[in-house]
């Protein structure tokens, strides 16, 4: 086999490989029990598939791909964060605490 | 020549790297809790996607584009654990059930009243 042969393979086994790890991260999130494991596996998510454009980057021979997996990436990272905020956001206010047990004692 | 093994080498680590993002996700779904799902996700994960990164820069054979995927490398080697452990830290402080799995809380709440 030649060296684009070789290439061709094993960057569609690993397009099939990554889109199976792209469905259990899915069942994690229709499964978690709690909101913070559906943001995790959501985070995850978005780490697979800038790891899937980028093989599709290799497969098709078309790098502009590459950008697209680059703002996939930052764009999860903006994502995780804000929802990381919002979870602790939820957090009870101060009024419906003791006053001896702030959230910022927590 | 040098391109032949230059394009093996990059084949290797596209497959090492989508088995790692496999094995990331796996243990998403099969860790008991938070903590330990965190750890899966943002450390075979990041490594699944830098390997495929990694693997564009040494096949493009275009220095512009090399020097973009190592920098897409360095991006997620940074972001990653950050969002992980926000992520944690606001799941610990939320969500009481993460605590059982804990061997040693050093953060434990000094009442029995929910956070």
């Amino acid at each position: 086999m030649s060296a684009a042969e070789v290439l061709g393979w094993s960057s569609l086994i690993a397009l099939v490989v990554l889109g199976l790890a792209l469905l259990l991260s899915a069942v994690r999130i229709i499964l978690g029990p709690t909101l913070s494991d559906r943001v995790l596996a959501l985070d995850l998510m978005s780490v697979l598939a800038t790891g899937f454009i980028a093989t599709l980057a290799v497969r098709t021979g078309r790098y502009l791909y590459l950008d697209i997996a680059l703002g996939l990436a930052l764009l999860g990272f903006l994502a995780t964060i804000a929802l990381a905020r919002y979870i602790l956001s939820r957090i009870p206010t101060d009024q419906q605490l003791q006053p001896e047990r702030r959230v910022h004692d927590l | 020549m040098i391109y032949d093994i230059v394009i093996y080498v990059g084949s290797a680590m596209l497959l090492l790297g989508s088995l790692f993002g496999l094995l990331a996700a796996i243990g998403v779904l099969r860790l008991p809790d938070l903590a330990t799902r965190a750890h899966a996700a943002s450390k075979a994960g990041v490594i699944g996607a830098g390997l495929a990164l990694f693997t564009v820069a040494l096949v493009a054979f275009d220095a512009v584009i090399a020097v973009r995927a190592l920098l897409g490398i360095t991006f997620l080697l940074i972001t990653t654990p950050l969002a992980a452990h926000l992520l944690v830290r606001a799941g610990y402080r939320t969500d009481e059930k993460m605590r059982i799995y804990l061997t040693l809380d050093e953060r434990q709440p000094k009442s029995k009243s929910p956070l």
